[in-house]
């Protein structure tokens, strides 16, 4: 009995090509909502401008003078500029994606090892809170934003320490850490915002016109995709993350193959902790001031960029520019919401309602193709 | 023991090891020669696991002495002991499904230069490793969750190569796999051993120990209580040294006569699985159902109780009163009403919930014999769980025991106990006797003997044709979702099976 070395049993090879559909199943979501937000803002300016002529021509007919002809509607929708597809509205766009998009970079690695961080929102506040509180000192900016970097690394480490030394499951852990970091942010505020001169920090990071104009969008966008190459690379060319792989596909075997668990952990918890606090530093970036009370609830908009990118709560899986394109999918659909006068709690809706289709698409996709 | 006339690969002298007050490990002689399958043989809890443990470097012995090719071996944890040349084989695969073959045969020892994959010379090494196997046809780019589970225990095999194992411990390797994956596993076992490397082979399938083992090694209660050449040793023999007391038969025999159909199935059909099967099952009849993985046993019996959509065909069960019911949109809960049960292949994830007591277990699926008006009185359903664990001898500190702390043949009495206090007619078992020790799985045959003479029908799934032929009344094969044959048990041999199982033909 032997085997024949012609037996296929090794599977099949899945082409370059399906690596790129995972990929742009988002990208393709992003680019239906930009445009369809484009469509709709031109629709809507031209129904206003419509609506706008009728009601002067009725006017100028009461007060007896001749009305002038109104166009059609088609002809003055077709002559609209569009607001929405604007290279301000994008830059806008991204700038507000900044902070999100960052922490989603960190978001990435713990949920690809089946892990979960729900501390971001009161993580951000507080590294935001801390920077501020430096400027405020009169210690210089860069050492500010090192500060902010290092707070958040540090509230990493204690999650970290909190899931592998107390064994207490990362959902608890985090969530501990969520009460921890907004209370001690608002403890080192005073309960009240921190007025700090930012510096350069206020002035070129996150502008609408970056200031040397061939940079095209601001150094804050630009630090945001640097990260996102920075963690793609850590993903793919380095020991620590395929073993952060590992862990969240299955972390007996991890164990098993020598892989130091507890360590990586430590290592990814941290590092994620250094991106959000990153994020906390574009926070301040942008408000300019220190306020505790900022990002609250951003973990979940952190999380369903994540969840919208192709990661799986349940480890293994996930990808840093699927991620970043999540985190501009809900960016969009906020600023495009408000572009098209969508109230709030529709806004909300539409939200909500897009992550699980999103998630709901990418499972019915892989079923498809495995069955 | 004799001492062998070659040095010996792996010694292991008086080996103990101790969990608080209990005495895991209890003196454990262990001898293995160079290139040579060594089988360890035991009941689940004789201390096989925790001593592969101490080899595999995960625990450390309390006492005792180990020694590796003449040097002493003391191994700091899993990755030394990996280094050293000791690779395990677990039960369970161990792999991580979403990662790469490449990425899973070099996990935990990934070459690297400050941190950066050096990925050209891992690949180099990874290719080689699969030609070893005489499996170059493996893609080291597939994730392995989309290769067959023998393919993935060939990953297994190339990651401990990859490590110069001089010692491989295969921990139960075929209870996952089909007839024809274990015929390429020992193919492969022997062309290892050609090359010197040691395989300990542990498995409750004798058959195996015999096809396969060069010697053996058996433990009881944690200590070494025998060993010998395979070839010199009568299976019998082993049995008894096992479980310590004369077998009287492997496969106890309750006379019982098949009375009146009660579950026909006229060309039922899932959504893949299975393909217009037609059965009728009697009262007081055991019928086996063979076939290889993958053929659709499991596909039929999740079908006939609802757990699957039934795409077509009928699924009729008559009941105690006589009425017989017919649908084709049954759920689980439609079927329990008329006395179907079913015991899942997949004790852990499906069949039991194991972090819940054994009372909860066996009462589950009929909560309201134990209480009224949606509250439940826990004294009486801890008594009719007592009333079980008694009856079928399940070894348990009481019923408020957690299920998981139970053994697997256990743990699957607890599973059948379900069945019983339902008081279904028709079971369903889906290997039911899947890693259990040979002692329970006598138990459950007789256990099967004797609900047949009380009149219940058995639906019995296995992949072991030893076990079909000895306690059926009938057996059934299935090949590719269709029933391919079903006659008496008397017309069948084991070669007659394979050949109606993968052929398609009887």
């Amino acid at each position: 009995m032997s085997l024949s070395p012609a037996e296929r049993v090794g599977g099949r090879m899945r082409p370059r090509w399906w690596r790129l559909l995972n990929l742009l199943g988002p990208l393709l979501g992003l680019a239906m909502i930009i445009v369809g937000f484009g469509v709709a803002s031109q629709i809507k300016t031209g129904l206003d401008e419509h609506r706008f002529l009728i009601e002067r021509a009725e006017r100028r007919a009461t007060a007896g003078l001749d009305p002038e002809p109104v166009p059609e509607r088609w002809e003055l929708i077709r002559r609209q500029e569009n607001r929405f597809l604007t290279v301000n509205t994008f830059r806008a766009t991204a700038n507000q994606t900044v902070a999100v998009g960052i922490a989603a970079m960190g978001m990435t690695m713990i949920i690809i090892s089946a892990g979960i961080d729900l501390s971001v929102g009161s993580v951000i506040a507080l590294s935001s809170v801390v920077t501020a509180w430096c400027l405020r000192s009169g210690w210089p900016p860069l050492t500010a934003v090192t500060a902010g970097l290092l707070v958040g690394g540090l509230c990493g480490l204690a999650n970290a320490l909190m899931i592998t030394r107390l064994k207490v499951v990362p959902f608890i852990a985090t969530l501990g850490m969520w009460g921890i970091a907004r209370g001690l942010a608002k403890g080192i505020a005073a309960e009240q915002k921190i007025d700090a001169p930012a510096a350069w920090l206020g002035t070129h990071v996150l502008v609408r016109e970056p200031q040397p104009a061939w940079l095209l969008v601001s150094p804050g966008v630009w630090a945001m995709l640097g990260l996102a190459v920075m963690v793609w690379a850590v993903l793919r060319y380095t020991t620590l993350g395929r073993h952060i792989f590992a862990i969240g596909s299955n972390e007996a075997t991890a164990r098993l193959c020598g892989i130091r668990v507890e360590r990586t952990k430590l290592c990814l918890y941290a590092l994620a902790g250094v991106c959000t606090g990153l994020a906390g530093v574009m926070q301040f970036c942008r408000l300019t001031v220190g306020d505790p009370t900022t990002a609250m609830g951003a973990e979940l908009d952190v999380i369903a960029a994540v969840v919208i990118g192709g990661g799986s709560l349940s480890g293994g899986e996930g990808s840093v520019f699927g991620s970043l394109i999540g985190a501009l999918i809900m960016a969009f659909l906020r600023v495009g919401c408000d572009h098209v006068g969508v109230p709030s709690w529709v806004q909300e809706m539409v939200i909500g309602a897009v992550i699980v289709l999103a998630v709901a698409l990418d499972h019915l996709r892989r079923k498809k193709v495995s069955g | 023991m004799n001492a062998p006339l070659t040095p010996s690969r792996l010694t292991m002298r008086n080996v103990v090891k101790r969990f608080g007050a209990t005495l895991a490990l209890d003196g454990v002689h262990l001898e293995v020669a160079p290139g040579e399958a060594h089988a360890l043989i035991g009941e689940n809890g004789a201390g096989k696991s925790t001593l592969m443990k101490v080899l595999s470097g995960a625990l450390r012995p309390d006492a005792g002495e180990m020694q590796l090719d003449g040097r002493p071996y003391r191994p700091a944890n899993p990755l030394d002991a990996r280094q050293t040349g000791i690779a395990m084989i677990y039960q369970e695969l161990t792999l991580a499904p979403h990662l790469t073959v490449e990425e899973n045969v070099t996990l935990g020892i990934e070459q690297a230069r400050w941190g950066v994959l050096q990925r050209r010379p891992m690949r180099a090494r990874v290719r080689a490793a699969l030609d070893e196997l005489s499996h170059p046809d493996i893609h080291p780019d597939v994730p392995v969750r989309e290769l067959s589970v023998g393919a993935q225990q060939l990953v297994e095999v190339a990651r401990a190569l990859m490590t110069d194992a001089r010692i491989i411990v295969m921990d139960e390797p075929t209870s996952s796999l089909t007839g024809e994956d274990t015929a390429h596993l020992f193919a492969l076992i022997r062309r290892l051993k050609t090359h010197g490397v040691s395989v300990i082979y542990i498995s409750h399938f004798l058959e195996e120990v015999r096809e396969i083992a060069d010697r053996f090694t058996v433990l009881r209660d944690g200590a070494t209580v025998g060993g010998g050449r395979v070839a010199d040793t009568p299976l019998r023999r082993i049995i008894e040294l096992m479980v310590g007391r004369d077998l009287a038969e492997m496969f106890p025999r309750v006379p019982h006569e098949p009375g009146e159909v009660v579950l026909e199935l006229h060309g039922l059909s899932g959504p893949r699985m299975p393909h217009g099967v037609d059965l009728a099952l009697r009262r007081g009849e055991i019928l086996g159902l063979s076939g290889l993985i993958g053929s659709g046993r499991t596909e039929l019996l999740r079908a006939v109780f609802g757990l699957d959509p039934v795409r077509a065909g009928r699924v009729r069960v008559a009941v105690v009163a006589g009425q017989p019911v017919t649908d084709t949109g049954a759920s689980p809960h439609g079927r329990l009403a008329p006395g179907v049960g079913m015991v899942s292949e997949d004790r852990k994830g499906e069949g039991l919930a194991l972090p819940m007591s054994v009372a909860d277990n066996v009462t589950l699926s009929r909560l309201d014999t134990v209480g009224r008006w949606g509250f439940l009185n826990l004294r009486r359903q801890r008594h009719a769980a007592q009333r079980w664990v008694e009856h079928l001898h399940i070894r348990t500190q009481g019923p408020r025991q957690a299920t998981w702390d139970l053994s697997g043949g256990n743990q699957q009495k607890v599973a059948v106990a379900r069945l019983l206090h339902q008081d279904a007619d028709v079971l369903l078992l889906d290997e039911p006797t899947r890693g259990i020790d040979v002692g329970a799985k006598v138990e459950i045959f007789r256990l099967m003997g004797e609900l047949a003479a009380r009149g219940k029908a058995i639906l019995f799934v296995s992949s072991y044709l030893p076990e079909l032929l000895g306690v059926c009344d009938r057996i059934a094969v299935m090949s590719r979702g269709r029933l391919v044959a079903c006659r008496s048990t008397d017309s069948w041999t084991e070669p007659d099976i394979m050949a109606a199982a993968t052929g398609g033909t009887a």
